[in-house]
């Protein structure tokens, strides 16, 4: 653990903030305001010690520093020294890295080029009609009811399935799936052995699968990772392994927190509730504006050679948190960026990241959302929370409800 | 194709733009996308005036400012 207990309020958010703080968590946007104009680049000590940018243009920057922004350790919170040992005993049996995500170039570039394909707008098209049954009989199985919980009875179980099915894995061990991301990227943040843990889990599953794709080879991304080759070499099965790691998990908590997020949004904003109803054609950029205003994922940086940027000095070694959700508020970029604007026309948000680690599930992501929103817009009538005091929210590397009970009337076709 | 002079040419600039696929989403008959998602403007970037406007949503959604107008602004 870090010297300073998590518990210990803030003092100054721009020297010491606390990205666990619960009212962080909560509603981060009030501290980004405060810290854009007052220092926008802030830094802390806790949790292992980082940067925090808070403005478009730095965050626009700050993904072209490469590889001096390096994306080789992309955890938020890095694992505390006593863990070290057993991290890299860890590393030595399964191999470390999930490229693309946790390479820079150019090595990076290959990589992505062969996940590129699975996701293009023409890949994800495919599968829509699998996504969109999946909606249909998730809200079969509680519309009489009148209640569910959007987070874990929806979203949480959308997002699994779709990239298992893109995989060619089994979409029945969707409660498993969400289990391990939960320990490893969630629970595991505050809870490092859960990370060990889990991570294990996702590469003895994902080593056993190479193995059955290697035997029995198909069109899908494992099978094509198999016969990839970089520079004349197949990869090996430890980087095979690693790609197929990122995959599973890159599209999981985010997505589902992102759908989670809207259906909380709509749940306790009825006018856009009932504009989205009334204006269906205002989706796509309801989508967007979800994306930028809910943007769950911050990504981490480590610095490796001196840069300097908007008067900070990072230095080797440092942390940088790449806070692209806090650059989607950021007044200088947009418009009223406090406010929901179902109809935003110009929306250069950056949720999804940018340069060279854009996010490569962005379309999938995207097409996963508008068939979510639709379908339950389409089936689900008028809602609300049923308790308004128990939604949680997870927060640090991605943030989203995890629990947001709704009641609701029957759809009026 | 006419074009009177209002018309623009735009251009995707191949080193900045990472496949974020919005010009695609607001303007699929403005631009492609290949496997990789990467865009380049239909039609040698040639917008007819009655798709400036949409041209000019596609420029503004792009998060790489990848997209600019070469002719006629
Ligand atoms: C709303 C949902 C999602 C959000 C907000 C999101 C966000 C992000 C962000 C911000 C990055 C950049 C990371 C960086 O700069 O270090 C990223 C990378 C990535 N995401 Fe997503 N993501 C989402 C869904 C997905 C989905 C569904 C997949 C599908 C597998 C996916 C796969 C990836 C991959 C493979 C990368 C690494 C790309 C690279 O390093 O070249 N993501 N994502
Ligand atoms: S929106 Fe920009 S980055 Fe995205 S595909 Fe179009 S030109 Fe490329």
């Amino acid at each position: 653990m870090t010297d300073v207990p998590e518990t210990c309020p803030v003092s100054d958010w721009a020297t010491d903030y606390d990205i666990f703080d619960p009212d962080y968590v909560h509603d981060p946007a009030p501290i980004w305001d405060e810290l854009r104009m007052r220092c926008p680049i802030a830094h802390t000590t806790r949790w292992g010690g980082s940067w925090l940018p808070t403005r478009y243009d730095d965050l626009q920057a700050m993904v072209r520093m490469v590889p001096a922004l390096s994306s080789r350790s992309t955890a938020v919170v890095p694992p505390p020294p006593a863990l070290r040992e057993q991290l890299v005993a860890e590393a030595k049996k399964y191999g470390a890295e999930t490229p693309p995500i946790s390479a820079d170039p150019p090595e990076h570039k290959p990589f992505r080029r062969m996940i590129l394909p699975f996701f293009s707008p023409r890949a994800v098209e495919a599968q829509i009609p699998y996504t969109r049954a999946l909606c249909h009989s998730l809200i079969d199985g509680f519309i009489a009811k009148g209640e569910a919980d959007a987070a874990v009875d929806y979203a949480q179980q959308i997002t699994p399935r779709v990239i298992a099915y893109v995989l060619g894995i089994d979409p029945g061990r969707a409660d498993e799936f969400v289990e391990w991301v939960r320990g490893l990227l969630e629970l595991g943040q505050t809870q490092p052995a859960m990370r060990i843990k889990y991570r294990g889990v996702i590469r003895d599953f994902f080593k056993d699968m190479v193995a059955e794709r290697r035997a029995n080879p198909g069109d899908d991304p494992i099978s094509t990772l198999i016969e990839a080759e970089v520079e004349g070499k197949k990869l090996d099965d430890y980087k095979i392994v690693g790609v197929c790691f990122l995959l599973l998990v890159a599209g999981i908590d985010t997505t589902w927190s992102s759908i989670s997020s809207s259906l909380l949004h709509f749940a306790t904003h009825p006018e856009d509730q009932a504009r989205l109803r009334a204006e269906p054609e205002l989706l796509p950029t309801a989508v967007e504006e979800m994306l930028r205003f809910y943007a769950p994922v911050t990504m981490a940086r480590k610095v490796t050679e001196p840069v300097e940027i908007s008067g900070v000095a990072l230095q080797p070694g440092d942390k940088v948190l790449m806070n692209f959700p806090a650059a989607n508020r950021d007044p200088a970029v947009f418009d009223r960026p406090d406010k929901v604007v179902l109809d935003r026309q110009r929306n250069r948000h950056i949720a999804f990241g940018l340069g060279i680690h854009r996010c490569a599930g962005s379309n999938l992501a995207r097409m996963e959302m508008q068939v979510a929103l639709h379908t339950w817009f389409d089936r689900i009538g008028t809602f609300e929370l049923t308790h308004p005091d128990s939604i949680t929210w997870a927060g640090g590397q991605v943030r989203g409800p995890r629990s947001v009970p709704v009641r609701f009337g029957a759809a009026v076709c | 194709m006419k074009r009177g002079p209002r018309a623009v040419r735009i251009k995707v600039n191949p080193d900045l733009c990472e496949g974020h696929n919005r010009c695609f989403a607001l303007a699929p008959d403005l631009f492609e996308v290949d496997d990789y998602g990467l865009s380049r403007a239909r039609h040698d970037g040639a917008i007819p005036p009655e798709r400036e406007e949409q041209a000019r949503l596609a420029i503004d959604n792009c998060p790489e400012f990848a997209i600019s107008v070469i002719e006629g602004d």
